[in-house]
């Protein structure tokens, strides 16, 4: 018998992290450095809080979870299960691009060992899910290969932003106490696995780009969000995020 | 936006199903072909069907001067060239009769 409670707060974390990345990546929109990739990077913020939207569905109608809306705005800043990562304003665009190729390879990454899942509604979605990720993946790749060929300044402020976002994408795969549990179940095959397939994947890319992976033995990861302690800009960014939705929460959209 | 060195323009053509034709659908602005292709996909291939894009620089595509349009200005007259010139819907017609 498959721990319900795990596999729940898994699909939390998964969902929370889509869902406050796909919200910060959508400040973007309107600001973009050119049209084009406004129109992108907005597009593929929608297809992040598509995600979440899709696992909040699996956990209101296989694990007794509540209305997916309700869920997404009405909780207290502690119950949310996001990494601190997705959680820190975007500051400039360096620091948006490093993030979202961070954390798309990391989803991609997860969603292939997830068409595998013992437990069953998530190997539809991950196949579902596939040809979406395959093309943030590729957006970020281009950005981040383009970038680092774009001069001096450009190359030094994207290893820069790998170095700032680097301690803070190992939160993604913070532990949890019910992993064992998922990874016997074959559930999925656990964050220190994902972590290691994750660091194999971008460091090919980063290498062709010449940008150093800071060395993960010698980083300390920020952990914390997993067990609701969150950094302070997650309570401001739930009040705007969820400040329509608020003025009536029985409506139909 | 200054076109040129890093900045050109990419003609982007649609392709709705496997064997059609790929259809000019606009143009994107991008730093090179990989880039093109890459904004065209959710400027013009993320609502209705698509299967696949195509990108070519502006500046590689050959066309005629403006002024050189006065080498079709006859073409209206010419309706021999037309296909709908040719009568052939009877022929086709008694064929099938025939063939039945």
């Amino acid at each position: 018998m498959i721990n319900t409670t795990a596999i729940s707060n898994l699909l939390t974390a998964m969902a929370d992290d889509a869902l406050i990345q796909g919200h910060r990546n959508s400040e973007w929109t309107g600001l973009g450095p050119i049209m084009e990739e406004d129109i992108a990077f907005s597009s593929m913020a929608q297809d992040k809080i598509g995600h979440a939207w899709a696992l909040y569905k699996i956990k209101q109608e296989e694990l007794n979870g509540s209305d997916p809306d309700q869920f997404a705005f009405l909780r207290n800043e502690k119950e949310y299960k996001c990494c601190h990562f997705v959680e820190h304003p975007n500051g400039e665009y360096d620091f948006s691009l490093m993030r979202h190729f961070l954390f798309d390879h990391a989803e991609a990454i997860r969603y292939e060992q997830l068409q595998q899942s013992s437990f069953q509604p998530l190997q539809p979605l991950a196949k579902k899910l596939k040809g979406e990720i395959k093309y943030h993946t590729l957006h970020a790749n281009a950005w981040v290969s383009q970038l680092c060929r774009a001069g001096e300044e450009s190359h030094a402020r994207m290893q820069s932003a790998l170095n700032t976002c680097f301690p803070l994408a190992l939160g993604l795969f913070e532990p949890t106490p019910s992993e064992e549990e998922l990874i016997a179940e074959k559930v999925y095959p656990g964050e220190k696995a994902l972590r290691e397939m994750w660091l194999d994947r971008i460091h090919n890319i980063l290498t062709v780009a010449a940008l150093n992976l800071p060395d993960e033995n010698t980083t300390e990861p920020v952990y914390g969000g997993r067990n609701g302690y969150h950094t302070i800009y997650l309570q401001p960014l739930l009040e705007e995020m969820g400040a329509v939705f608020r003025t009536d929460p029985a409506a139909t959209w | 936006m200054q076109e040129g060195e890093n900045w050109n323009a990419f003609e982007v053509f649609h392709q709705e199903k496997r064997g059609a034709h790929h259809e000019h659908v606009g143009c994107v602005h991008a730093p090179n072909a990989q880039m093109a292709l890459i904004f065209a996909k959710e400027q013009f291939g993320r609502r209705k069907k698509c299967v696949n894009l195509w990108v070519v620089r502006s500046a590689d595509i050959l066309a005629f001067d403006a002024e050189d349009e006065d080498m079709f200005a006859n073409n209206g007259e010419k309706t021999y060239r037309d296909a709908s010139g040719f009568k052939v819907m009877e022929k086709i017609n008694k064929f099938k009769k025939e063939a039945k």
